[in-house]
């Protein structure tokens, strides 16, 4: 048996608290908050004691998935990638930089969102990326 | 924010909290504004819903929606008159007073009651709390900004915190609460199509040439890009062919959904990279599956300017992966194929070992978080922005001593009616949020069963003079259209709400509010006036 706890931060709103991730054998097993976090305290709102529910869920998607009629099939990575690069590049040189837009997210990462604005910026050459801040 | 959310346990002697339904959307702010409460802080709630924290707060005005900068005059009216404002304050560190003075002259409380519906007594009562308690601390969510007023809304209380001196200090501020957790660093990180990270504008020579050099490619776009609104706009009309979205739900989380839909419908390619296959991913050509934050390392923003660690703890589920992994492929393949014109860009470029090689590369480009780094993050837990230097201790309140701009400059503004109101046919205003147990577009929190059994389904709340006005006559459902759309969906009736307004959260895809609200626009930010729209409302029976 393996026992670890992951220091990590809630995803459910703007507070910021810190949550600690108990870990048995490379699942999660239990949320338990930070006395030390200056924001939380050693507390958590209900959205904070079950923010780890979701991670193993089923619906979770687990393969890429590559339109076919009304539905989807599965794809490897390599197939999903390349059409994706293949058909923007296609619009890209038929409609220009101005074609294609991004959305980055509220709630992925500082680090995630710097690079897709970078691949916006630099590979496409548009500014055309925004995310759903305001709504 | 202005302020650090443990200033406001620590330091502030008042609260003004409009349109933030703090404890349920933010619980553990609320928790500092209770504790501070607690020993004597004086708690002002502005909200057409009489919210759980407008219930333990010492002053509750229900204004009618769309009215903030009406009665946010009218309080600055009375302080005026009543002599409360900081003279030195204002004579020695702000610009503009002249021209604000002469506009909110014209805001007596008695015209503000017309205007607001909020009473010119309570409103006196409200502008002296709020002057003779400092640090006082303005806290507000969408409820400000999700008008096409929105920027005058946040003008307003930008003015009114000026000319009361609640600048620069612990404690006292402005003070947006972020809805989402990462609202914050997605706009540091220039997630935005103005600015590059660090809030630089793309349309300035030396930024364009800065960031040329440190990406090494030429030509830069120096124009603005579109926003989320325009683009799907945009992508309606044939103008954007492609759409690439990462992890965002804008089929739900729009306004005007009907509209959101035929939209992307007529796109080429609609990539979409998300943990669960959400509404908008239903219409993608490809999906990429990404992982959950537990399964990924990074950083997040809090809306306190605070930077934190997020950590992977297990193994992604299936082959999904990181977002900035997927990311990185997709750049190499498209720098390799030879459809982009990119002569200087190596695929190399894009082998980062880890999320920490990127912070590395953000802190030199990015002023406001030059000195992060994830060994610092390691030792000192988190770090609020500005951190220009690596030696530099971070910023728990901003604007101390002066502005980044000099002087701050008030703004004289009037108030202007929202875009829809009430009429005939559509009688009620409706105004959308959040409820405690569910984050955004439910895609998460309704799969997780214990938030999901507190709230199943979708419902509307209305006042008990609305239900017998509408001969709801013990129905409990209802159908809810505005000139956009229609829903079906149950009816809860509670006097918490004034007279008038009805409330939709917005988390259920099956009844979406959505699907009602209007997609006017503030014409400065881009947001949409989720906050006020007209609608009728008829029982189902
Ligand atoms: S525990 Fe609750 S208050 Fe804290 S970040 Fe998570 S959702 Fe927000």
């Amino acid at each position: 048996m393996q026992y670890e706890n992951v220091r990590t931060t809630c995803i459910y709103c703007g507070c910021g608290c810190a949550i600690n991730l108990q870990v048995l054998d490379g699942e999660i097993v239990g949320v338990f908050p930070d006395p030390q976090h200056p924001i939380s305290r050693g507390s958590l709102c209900i959205k904070g004691w079950n923010v780890a529910s979701f991670v193993r869920h089923p619906d979770r998607l687990a393969t890429p998935l590559v339109r076919q009629g009304e539905g989807f099939r599965e794809a490897s990575w390599d197939e999903a990638l390349q059409l994706v690069a293949e058909r923007m590049g296609a619009i890209y040189a038929a409609s220009g930089p101005q074609s294609i837009g991004f959305l980055a997210s509220a709630k992925c990462t500082n680090e995630e969102n710097y690079l897709l604005q970078k691949l916006a910026r630099t590979i496409v050459r548009t500014n055309n990326i925004d995310h759903c801040a305001r709504l | 924010m202005t302020n650090s959310v443990p200033e406001f346990s620590a330091h502030t002697n008042c609260f003004l909290i409009i349109g933030s339904n703090t404890t349920e959307a933010h619980p553990l702010v609320a928790s500092h504004v209770m504790e501070a409460q607690q020993r004597g802080a004086k708690v002002i709630v502005v909200d057409p819903r009489q919210t759980q924290m407008a219930r333990l707060a010492d002053l509750y005005l229900c204004p009618r929606p769309g009215t903030n900068v009406a009665w946010l005059n009218g309080l600055m009216h009375v302080i005026i008159a009543e002599g409360l404002q900081d003279a030195s304050f204002v004579q020695e560190r702000t610009e503009g007073y002249e021209e604000l003075r002469q506009v909110v002259m014209t805001y007596p409380p008695e015209k503000v009651e017309e205007i607001s519906g909020i009473p010119a007594d309570d409103l006196r009562a409200a502008a002296r709390l709020y002057a003779q308690h400092k640090p006082a601390a303005i806290l507000y969510a969408m409820g400000i900004t999700q008008h096409t007023t929105g920027t005058d809304n946040v003008k307003s209380c930008a003015n009114l915190s000026m000319l009361t001196g609640n600048v620069g200090i612990a404690g006292g501020g402005v003070n947006p609460l972020r809805g989402q957790n990462n609202v914050q660093g997605a706009c540091d990180l220039g997630g935005l199509p103005n600015v590059y990270p660090g809030y630089q504008a793309v349309t300035a020579p030396e930024v364009k040439e800065k960031f040329e050099q440190a990406w090494g490619v030429a030509g830069l776009d120096d124009q603005v890009g579109l926003t989320v609104t325009e683009m799907i706009e945009g992508a309606g009309q044939g103008n954007v062919r492609a759409l690439y979205v990462m992890a965002e739900n804008p089929l739900l989380s729009d306004p005007d959904i009907n509209h959101v839909r035929h939209c992307l419908e007529q796109l080429d390619l609609l990539v979409v990279q998300d943990i669960f296959l959400t509404e908008t991913a239903e219409l993608a050509h490809v999906v990429l599956p990404a992982t959950s934050f537990a399964e990924k390392d990074g950083t997040f923003t809090g809306t306190d300017r605070r930077v934190q660690r997020v950590q992977k703890a297990v193994e992604p589920l299936g082959e999904s992966k990181p977002d900035w992994q997927i990311i990185c492929e997709l750049a190499q393949m498209m720098i390799s194929g030879s459809r982009f014109q990119v002569p200087n860009l190596q695929p190399e470029t894009w082998n980062y070992a880890s999320p920490a090689e990127v912070m590395d590369e953000i802190a030199p480009v990015t002023p406001i978080y030059g000195g992060v780094s994830y060994e610092r993050l390691e030792r000192e837990g988190s770090l609020q922005w500005p951190v220009p230097t690596a030696d530099h201790p971070g910023t728990p309140y901003l604007h101390k001593g002066k502005f980044s701009r000099g002087l701050g400059r008030f703004h004289a503004i009037h108030s202007q009616a929202a875009a829809e109101l009430p009429d005939e046919a559509y009688p009620f205003t409706l105004t959308t949020g959040r409820l405690m147990f569910h984050f955004h577009t439910g895609t998460m929190t309704r799969r997780t069963e214990k938030l999901a059994q507190e709230v199943r389904e979708a419902y509307v709340e209305m006042h008990p003079d609305d239900a017998a006005r509408i001969g709801l006559d013990g129905a409990e459902r209802v159908r809810v259209a505005s000139r956009r759309g229609e829903i079906e969906l149950a009816v809860r009736v509670t006097p918490a709400i004034r007279p008038g307004v009805v409330f939709i959260p917005f988390h259920f895809a099956e009844a979406a509010a959505n699907v009602l609200t209007h997609a006017a626009l503030d014409p400065d930010s881009g947001i949409p006036e989720f906050k006020v729209c007209a609608v009728q409302v008829e029982p189902v029976t």
